[in-house]
């Protein structure tokens, strides 16, 4: 181009910038008749509406979908709630008004002055609000002195109700206002400010689901605000309503249970995964959130050394203790390093490498196979079962087995535990494994953590024969008018890697636990069915393994957790429980008796709330 | 030395345009911030954006101290940079409107996609001055454009920042069809685009990015949302008839019914308080500037120089078509600033950035490569 003579290059470049400037004719063109068209020919029309008017735009809030527990009981509904605004416009002197309401509704001025601060700029016309969720005496007297305070109006805002406060509070979750950022993001298409969105549990999980769709109303409206026509009605579409998998009285029981101890019960369907129970305590009242927390809530909240904002179930890792002797088990004996008839001697002590590992009871079990050391909780017979299969042979079983990984509930937070290898710890601290630390590993007293959630789900294979479902929290999801708009289908995420063979032992052994002789969990025993089930008893303070320890002069907090796991009736199971009592000393006597009452509720069975007899044990 | 010809060849013509533009811009921005209810807190706006014009206009006349042809030269240097900048607004990039688009240098904080539209004219000049043919371009010879114009578009388009990436292909496209390229490449490119598109619109785009689109469309769909914005501007447009209600008279503006009446609306702001008349002039005066830009591409002795003058011409020829095509109900609300009269501070400099090479070429119009 460069060599081309210099008169055809002008040529080119004439052409060129002649059919870009048509181009840009033509544009300015279009828009200057668009121009003509809005300001002459529709010009009376707009400025007849900008005049009169104006168009406004009113809100309708959608309710958000109901949850319901599995007998079809309502848990979580809405309530219409009085709030009180305020119209700039409408206003005549500002601080007048304000200072009069303030004294009529005992709320403090500057409270309320700081919400008409905080609405900033575009706030002329639309609805400040002042005070949410009013009571109904301040109602009355706003009502009452309606024509002193012009620009103030009271809106009817439908309202989160937790119909059972502090009840499975960390599994409906709360709501909390949408903020800007997530405003912008662009992900909550239909949200708008001062919403509310689900910030935990199902509330948050199935947020899409319960949210529904805002309405509104375009409204023309004259110089004193009143509607002059209804331009346009778009009505809300109500949000979903949950069906949970939730028992609530067995819920409640569980609740009651605990008391006032920290620790967490999970109860699952066996044959599907249903959750059945989700109780951790402490908890929360949801009803506090509506509206926004108060700050000395907040911090009461945050300051409560029972950590009552995590949902102890999926986000509280603990040592598994003794109820990992079940994975111990099946691990030997799908490893072929013991059978069921192979028996060993527990003397009290297992010498291993010049060091004594001691056994829970001092003077020993004497002999005993597979069945009794699970019945007894031998710790010597695990320490030998586990130190044959070894540290990365145990970690394999244990993933298969589901733990050390998410179960994938339908629930944010989830943690997934720990199950230690040579390699992770290789990893981890730059330091080769061992081989003492396979023997605590093995009784569940090493590295390993589990979150009760996944224990549950363990106990819930073994009692069915080896699936491993995904825990689910809701079956249906329905509309308004009862319509299915979604059905969640069981899920199997995986098989416990063992043989018939296998499970049949273990399961004869949590059989033992509670209905053997010498079960370490036979407090509990009841006349008309079978349970089984595994007693665990977690070191919080790190000691040498059998060193004597005195738990009753002990500090609380390094007081023992307690774990019982179980299922029943022992065949045919239909519900599988993990519990855990933060220091709670001992599996049989603290967390046992709760899975116990538990059971005898969920069946039906009569019989008086005797406390069970407690039995210590390892 | 200093020619003393670049002086005698300023193009005071352009100065006196642009200076119109930006006070009439002014202007308008005093009203959409300052009518209504006082204290609203947006009048701060008006101060900080006389910082930014000030801050542009200096940036501006930086530009002129050296010659034009040495951004030829570093075109592929300025490219890089840009790029590297859009990459580390993934790692070090502050979030704002739900996508990644800003970097922070010890308090000021840009958005390298800005810079990218002047990084990317430079470029696809300095490319193209080499090889344009009066025949057209064939599909080989737009290979290399192609490639640098995918990746920047492609970083933006993730940020995600489908406006800019989509004014970015709107200024490419514009070069290349200025360069010419042959009759078989434009018939084949758009029956491709035809295919690709209903791709992108279920594959590439988001859920509220479709509603804007299908709201354009149909502006009841949606009426409180997006369809509102077109409903409320083109009741204040229409409103301002011929003369228009006077200066600080907008009630629409006034009442707060016009959403982001001092960013991308403010076109309904003039409308309403000038009628036909203030916008006749406003759309006269920016016609004319996109003429004296593409008189400048004319004149220049240089192809590149004559690239690269119509390149900036385009980017400020889409942003007042798109921006009052918006606000007048002809197009899809997108965020897109109207140059000179919109507040934000990216816009402002980017622009006058632009206007500083228009001038630059312009005073060194007689030299050639």
């Amino acid at each position: 181009m460069v060599d081309l003579p210099k008169t055809k290059e002008r040529d080119w470049m004439k052409q060129r910038v002649m059919a870009a400037s048509l181009c840009v004719l033509i544009v300015f063109m279009l828009l200057f008749f668009r121009l003509v068209y809005l300001q002459l020919i529709k010009g009376e029309e707009y400025h007849r509406l900008s005049e009169t008017n104006c168009v406004r735009l009113k809100s309708i809030k959608p309710s958000r979908g109901l949850i319901f527990d599995r007998h079809g009981e309502l848990l979580v509904d809405n309530r219409p709630a009085f709030d009180l605004v305020m119209v700039l416009e409408d206003t005549g002197s500002v601080p007048d008004t304000v200072s009069l309401l303030s004294s009529l509704i005992d709320e403090p001025y500057v409270d309320l002055m700081e919400q008409i601060q905080k609405a900033g700029t575009a706030a002329f016309y639309k609805p400040i609000v002042l005070k949410k969720d009013i009571s109904r005496d301040q109602l009355a007297v706003v009502e009452a002195h309606k024509f002193d305070l012009p620009g103030i109006y009271v809106e009817i805002e439908p309202t989160r109700h937790y119909i059972y406060p502090e009840t499975a509070s960390h599994l409906l979750g709360y709501l909390g206002e949408v903020n800007k950022k997530e405003l912008e993001s662009g992900m909550l298409p239909h949200v708008r400010a001062g919403d509310h969105i689900g910030r935990y549990g199902v509330e948050k999980s199935f947020e899409s689901y319960l949210q529904g769709r805002r309405g509104g109303r375009q409204v023309e409206v004259d110089v004193n605000g009143r509607v002059v026509q209804e331009l346009k009605t778009v009505a809300p579409v109500p949000g979903h309503n949950l069906h949970l998998t939730l028992d609530l009285p067995l819920q409640q029981l569980a609740e009651d249970l605990l008391e006032d101890r920290d620790g967490a019960v999970v109860a699952l369907n066996p044959a599907n995964g249903d959750v059945l129970v989700m109780a951790s305590n402490p908890g929360f009242d949801q009803n506090d959130f509506i509206g926004g927390i108060s700050t000395r809530n907040w911090q009461a909240l945050m300051n409560n050394p029972g950590r009552p904002m995590i949902n102890k179930t999926i986000q509280a890792e603990y040592p598994p203790a003794s109820t990992y002797k079940i994975l111990t088990a099946i691990a030997a004996l799908e490893e072929k390093k013991i059978d069921g008839d192979d028996t060993t001697f527990c003397p009290g002590f297992y010498m291993f490498r010049g060091r004594r590992y001691h056994c829970w009871r001092r003077h020993g079990h004497g002999h005993l196979n597979v069945v009794d050391a699970l019945a007894q909780s031998c710790d010597v017979f695990f320490y030998l079962a586990g130190e044959k299969t070894g540290v990365d042979a145990l970690a394999q079983y244990a993933n298969g087995c589901g733990l050390g990984r998410p179960t994938g509930i339908d629930l944010d937070h989830e943690r997934q535990g720990l199950i230690p290898t040579s390699a992770w710890k290789r990893e981890r601290f730059n330091e080769a494994w061992f081989p003492g630390e396979t023997l605590s590993i093995s009784i569940g007293q090493g590295f390993n953590l589990v979150t009760p959630l996944q224990m549950a789900v363990f106990t819930a294979a073994i009692a069915n024969g080896g699936t491993l479902y995904r825990p689910r929290i809701v079956t249906a999801v329905k509309d308004v008018n009862g319509h299915l708009v979604r059905e969640m289908d069981p899920e199997i995420t995986g098989g416990i890697p063992a043989g018939r063979q296998t499970l049949d032992l273990v399961r004869k052994g949590l059989t033992e636990v509670v209905e053997g002789d010498r079960g370490t969990a036979r407090s509990i025993r009841i006349k008309q069915i079978e349970m089984a089930g595994k007693t665990g008893t977690a070191q919080v303070s790190s000691r040498k393994t059998g060193e004597k320890f005195d738990n009753e002069n002990q500090k609380r907090t390094l007081r023992d957790h307690a774990w019982f796991v179980c299922y029943a009736p022992a065949e045919n199971p239909v519900i599988a429980i993990a519990v855990i009592i933060e220091h709670g000393e001992h599996g049989s006597s603290a967390a046992a008796p709760v899975a116990g009452t538990l059971v005898k509720k969920y069946l039906g069975l009569p019989g008086p709330e005797e406390s069970f007899d407690a039995a210590p044990e390892g | 030395m200093f020619d003393r010809r670049l002086i005698e060849h300023f193009d005071w013509g352009l100065l006196v345009l642009i200076l119109l533009i930006a006070g009439t811009g002014l202007m308008v921005l005093y009203s959409a911030v300052m009518a209504g209810w006082q204290g609203t807190g947006l009048h701060y706006l008006f101060k900080r954006q006389l910082i930014w014009m000030g801050g542009g206009a200096a940036l501006m006349t930086g530009i002129l101290v050296f010659d034009f042809q040495k951004l030829n030269k570093l075109n592929l240097f300025i490219y890089a940079a840009c790029v590297t900048l859009l990459v580390g607004v993934y790692f070090f990039g502050q979030s704002g409107g739900g996508s990644q688009r800003w970097i922070s240098f010890g308090g000021i904080s840009v958005q390298p996609s800005e810079l990218m539209k002047i990084a990317l004219i430079i470029s696809l000049a300095s490319i193209y001055a080499t090889k344009v043919s009066p025949e057209g371009l064939n599909f080989r010879q737009l290979l290399k454009p192609a490639v640098f114009c995918m990746i920047p578009v492609g970083l933006i388009v993730n940020q995600p920042d489908l406006g800019t990436g989509l004014m970015l292909l709107l200024i490419a496209g514009a070069i290349t069809l200025f360069v010419k390229v042959e009759k078989k490449v434009v018939l084949i490119l758009g029956a491709l685009s035809g295919c690709v598109l209903p791709v992108v619109w279920f594959f590439g785009l988001k859920a509220y990015q479709k509603s804007r689109i299908l709201t354009f469309l149909d502006p009841d769909r949606d009426p409180l949302g997006t369809g509102y914005h077109i409903i409320q501007s083109k009741i204040a447009i229409g409103s301002g008839m011929i003369t228009g209600k006077g200066f600080l008279q907008g009630t629409q503006n006034a009442l707060a019914f016009l959403p982001e009446q001092h960013t991308d609306f403010i076109l309904s702001v003039l409308a309403e308080e000038w009628g036909l008349v203030g916008c006749t002039v406003l759309l006269i005066l920016y016609f004319l500037l996109i003429c004296w830009g593409l008189n400048i591409a004319y004149n220049c002795r240089n192809l590149f120089g004559s690239i690269l003058a119509f390149g900036i011409t385009s980017m400020i020829f889409w942003q007042i078509f798109i921006n009052v095509g918006m606000v007048m109900g002809l197009m899809p609300v997108v965020g897109m600033p109207l140059p000179l009269v919109s507040y934000g501070g990216s816009s402002v400099i980017t622009n006058m950035m632009g206007f500083g090479i228009l001038l630059n070429i312009s005073m060194r119009r007689f030299y050639t490569s």
